[in-house]
């Protein structure tokens, strides 16, 4: 049997997982739970990607039930690969949030819903780029953001309340806007598979498809943090645990991004979006950007940079050719590693220094130099300074634009390059203000800081001390995100496939349907002629 | 294909009054337009299944298109369980809230409001740049006089500093 038919135990070795985690209270025996099934996982999805690697599209019918009638999980290299990723950060995130917990042996903390909450989450990850089926789409999105709302209000306080209030309401109404969307398609035509979807709707009237097509757009578009749709992310993400904001910027919006292409490759191909996108990913970038600018706390800024950098995807997926989406694919990989690592190198600048305000830091470069590199590393690599693979993607855009070669294309590469620069500048503030400058010369200088930076040992400096298992896991995230660069070519090849795939959406009805599957083409062409003898 | 009107109308006045409600500063009717706008979108699913039929029991007897479009209803019910969890989440934060701060309205975040009101002026970036000034310039006899104000700075600092250090040490 083909390793590909077990793909379904992604999502269930962690659900299985999370409901075992209550029959202890103990953190100990839920940790090991917990990183068992992750680590599991991770090994299987491994193999999952090893055995797609060159292949098309493989379906799985669950329990036996042909499509479109039973729900049917798809995998091909695209899921496969985020499904690897996401498992990777979501592995060192556990790890980190474990030596959080552990050190500050909190009893108010209740603990036992954290692990549960987090397998959950990555559950309805999984469950949701396996998703061959829109409505099981929108369970895997429903689970992930119930565990979501749960986490990001961990040990609530009143700041917490508000950033959690903001977040729940507005995944609300893009869950609904998307739930109203799937209504509106199975009321024209009475599927909701995603394969069989990719044959009828190309049937119904352009303007009805426009409409659909726009509709899960929107919705999408508000968990992938796209301008307009972006407001509610920087407002929710910086005020979580440290641990937790990591995770929902690697994770959470390329969610909505796979969301996307899956919308633009396989529901829609023939629906031409492409200026409005290409608009809407130049807004993304620019405005995410100048928001960045403007911050002092550096949670924040990095939650403006991640909205910036979503309008990277936008552009990849605007370009609406296969170099594109090539590129788009290895620069989700490379940005759910380098934005985690990130986030987790400001949740250790926050134990060290006691604040993630630039306005008050200064002087880490002497006190704790290990973060200064394990800033500067992921900052440069997300700032697009060769040799790292934020350049090599980059690159790859804009080869693509080249190719594509209309005047909206030109634009989008040259704001794509200010905001690039600009990102650079973001993050070189954050390392002379935080990392060089004398702790004294900070706005509301923390007085310990000062003081431990006139020592004669300012590594000595007395803070929260920063457990092994949290430094482990951030030095092999970003020393991970450094490897992306040495490992480009394997990647841009796997992405090469994939999106040669998602270019043929009849290898994936075929995968769903067997091989005697209409193809688009012939399918759309027998519609017209039924109809013409009516 | 046919539809009732009632029904439709019904839906259109929940999503109005839900939108509306959920454009409020209280959470409490923040949380009563997310219900309306969760069932308003349950009965347009309910449409989505056509004219109601007999109950979707197999039977040889009856012809299929006599029977009720069973996958609407299964699509409403997981739809109606979310929102059921939805709710109760909500409930539970509203709960919360009124706990901590005696509220049931949304604040702005002040972090916000800090950078909206920020002077364009940045210390850092903006001042004037200092004299450049190196240890290989001038004598030696002003190079050792300002390394004894350095010194003499540096140990003001830590003198200033020392009260918070035996306090800590107790």
């Amino acid at each position: 049997m083909n390793i590909t038919q077990l793909a379904p135990l992604c999502v269930i070795i962690l659900f299985a997982a999370a409901a075992i985690t209550f029959i202890s209270k103990r953190d100990a025996v839920q940790r090991r739970i917990a990183f068992a099934a992750v680590t599991l996982t991770l090994i299987f999805e491994a193999l999952l990607l090893a055995s797609v690697w060159d292949a098309e599209p493989q379906a799985v019918h669950l329990g036996g039930w042909q499509a479109p009638f039973g729900i049917v999980m798809v995998v091909d290299q695209l899921s496969a690969l985020m499904l690897l990723v996401s498992s990777t950060i979501s592995l060192a995130v556990l790890v980190f949030a474990t030596g959080q917990n552990l050190q500050d042996e909190d009893d108010e903390v209740p603990i036992s819903v954290f692990y549960p909450t987090y397998l959950l989450l990555l559950g309805g990850v999984s469950n949701a780029f396996l998703a061959g089926d829109l409505f099981n789409l929108y369970v895997g999105f429903e689970i992930l953001l119930m565990a979501s709302y749960v986490l990001i209000m961990m040990n609530a306080n009143t700041p917490r309340i508000r950033a959690g209030v903001t977040y729940v309401v507005v995944s609300v109404v893009s869950s609904m806007l998307f739930l109203t969307a799937l209504g509106f398609i199975y009321a024209s035509v009475g599927t909701v598979n995603m394969a069989d979807l990719s044959l009828k709707l190309a049937t119904l009237p352009v303007g009805t498809q426009m409409q659909l097509h726009l509709m899960l757009l929107i919705a999408f578009g508000i968990k992938a943090a796209v301008f307009p749709l972006s407001l509610w992310l920087p407002d929710s993400y910086p005020t979580a645990p440290a641990p937790v904001t990591a995770v929902f910027a690697g994770l959470l919006t390329k969610v909505g991004v796979y969301a996307i292409i899956r919308t633009e490759t396989l529901l829609f191909p023939d629906g031409d979006l492409s200026t409005l996108l290409g608009v809407v990913a130049c807004l993304t970038l620019l405005v995410g950007i100048l928001g960045a600018l403007a911050q002092g706390d550096i949670k924040r800024l990095l939650s403006f940079i991640l909205i910036s950098h979503i309008g990277y995807m936008i552009w990849g997926i605007s370009l609406s050719n296969e170099l594109g989406l090539t590129t788009v694919v290895f620069y989700i990989a490379h940005h759910i590693l380098i934005q985690t690592g990130l986030f987790m190198v400001v949740g250790l600048i926050e134990r060290r220094a006691g604040s993630t305000n630039t306005r008050r830091l200064g002087g880490l470069i002497k006190i704790a130099p290990v973060l200064a590199l394990l800033y500067f590393i992921p900052a440069m690599n997300s700032g697009g300074i060769p040799p790292f693979s934020g350049f090599i993607g980059k690159v790859g855009l804009l080869q693509a634009t080249v190719e594509r070669g209309t005047t909206l294309a030109y634009v989008t590469a040259g704001v794509g390059l200010l905001a690039s620069l600009l990102t650079l500048l973001a993050l070189v503030r954050v390392w002379n203000k935080a990392f060089w400058r004398p702790a004294k010369e900070a706005e509301e200088p923390i007085s310990a800081l000062v003081m431990a930076e006139h020592s004669d040992d300012p590594a000595h400096y007395e803070s929260k001390p920063i457990p092994v298992s949290m430094m482990a896991s951030t030095v092999s995230l970003v020393v991970l995100g450094a490897l992306i660069t040495v490992f480009a070519g394997p990647l841009f090849h796997l992405a090469d496939r994939a999106s040669d795939n998602l270019f043929e959406p009849d290898r994936y009805i075929r995968s769903v349907f067997g091989d005697q599957a209409p193809t688009r083409a012939q399918y759309l062409e027998d519609y017209q002629a039924s109809q013409e003898d009516q | 294909m046919i539809i009732d009107l009632s029904l439709i109308l019904v839906m259109g006045v929940l999503y109005a009054v839900g939108v509306y409600l959920v454009l409020d500063r209280s959470m409490t009717r923040v949380l009563l337009g997310l219900m309306l706008m969760t069932n308003a979108t349950n009965i347009l699913i309910l449409h989505a299944g056509g004219p109601a039929g007999l109950a979707p029991f197999y039977s040889k007897e009856t012809a299929a298109s006599d029977y009720s479009d069973p996958l609407p209803q299964a699509l409403i019910l997981t739809a109606i369980v979310i929102s059921c969890a939805v709710t109760a989440l909500f409930l539970g934060i509203i709960y919360r809230s009124w706990l901590l701060s005696k509220a049931d309205e949304i604040t702005d975040d002040a972090e916000d409001i800090r950078v909206a009101e920020q002077d364009a002026f940045d210390k850092e970036e903006d001042a004037a740049a200092g004299v450049e000034s190196s240890e290989f310039d001038g004598d030696e006899e002003t190079r050792e006089r300002e390394y004894q104000q350095e010194e003499e700075k540096r140990r003001k600092l830590q003198t200033s500093m020392q009260p918070q250090v035996a306090r800590k040490g107790e």
